[in-house]
């Protein structure tokens, strides 16, 4: 009864809920988190597509497991720049970082 | 129709995640999205196992609801000089959060439609025996490129991460 479709369903839900909290949020931390639930939805669409429409092979959980690599080296530099931010200028609002808008 | 005990559990996961995910947009405390975060994360990890890609659950575990929470977490320590509350709000742009909103819907309806009505190929197979060996021979065959580049991406990221948040040293 579950099939291909409600996973992809599943993932461009979670797609979306991390689209509108980058699109809508002012706390920079709170972006971040938003982009690892985009990442996440993509992981899903990759494992279940791996699952459905090639059985036999493991090719789409190799890419999710790339996909992990570069999302915890995103939010490994992302975080360490808001810090370094934060030390500049007293605030994670992502209205206050306008250092190269003039 | 029958409803299986996999479709069960797959309608129990994909609630968790929709909740903790609406959760991690909507509270407005952000040690709260965090924690509602790390759900989502776990609710994947069971989407993972019921695909049967046990592999990959067992690294969104360790590397998702692990490593990568934490350092949210610390992040977020880091950075709350001032009282918690109300540190997870929306713009007060309310062009821009509408904007948000219809470009969301906008995607939204779009893959869906586009989802539901599309005959996917679907091949009925038990899968294979050894995932992990064919995952490690993949690493070490065909994508060994890859699998060095991202080991020096995350060599790299890493430094470059320690040298941000603890700022470089002036020589001169």
């Amino acid at each position: 009864m579950i099939g291909l479709t409600h996973y992809l369903l599943l993932g461009t839900v979670v797609f979306c809920i991390g689209l509108f909290g980058v699109l809508s949020k002012r706390n920079a931390i709170a972006v971040l988190m938003s982009v690892e639930l985009m990442l996440n939805a993509v992981n899903i669409n990759f494992v279940a597509i791996n699952k459905f429409i090639t059985p036999n092979d493991v090719t789409g959980q190799l890419f999710s497991i790339f996909v992990i690599v570069v999302a915890a080296a995103e939010v490994a530099v992302g975080l360490a720049l808001i810090i370094s931010i934060y030390r500049h200028r007293k605030s994670v609002d992502l209205n206050d970082f306008n250092l190269l808008k003039w | 129709m029958t409803v299986s005990l996999n479709d069960l559990v797959f309608v129990a996961m994909a609630l968790v995640i929709v909740v903790a995910a609406t959760g991690v947009v909507m509270l407005k405390n952000i040690v709260h999205s965090a924690l509602s975060l790390i759900l989502a994360f776990v609710g994947v990890a069971g989407i993972y196992f019921q695909l049967s890609a046990g592999f990959i659950g067992l690294v969104q575990i360790m590397v998702y609801a692990g490593a990568i929470s934490v350092l949210i977490i610390f992040a977020i320590m880091l950075v709350m000089d001032k009282s918690v509350e109300k540190t997870n709000l929306f713009s007060p742009n309310i062009i821009r959060l509408l904007a948000g909103m219809g470009l969301t819907f906008l995607l939204f309806v779009t893959l869906g439609v586009s989802i539901w009505f599309t005959k996917f190929p679907v091949v009925p197979a038990e899968g294979p025996v050894d995932a992990v060996g064919m995952l490690a021979n993949l690493f070490m065959g065909d994508y060994v490129i890859a699998f060095e580049t991202a080991a020096i991406l995350l060599l790299v990221a890493v430094i470059g991460a320690i040298i941000l948040a603890k700022g470089a040293e002036d020589k001169q």
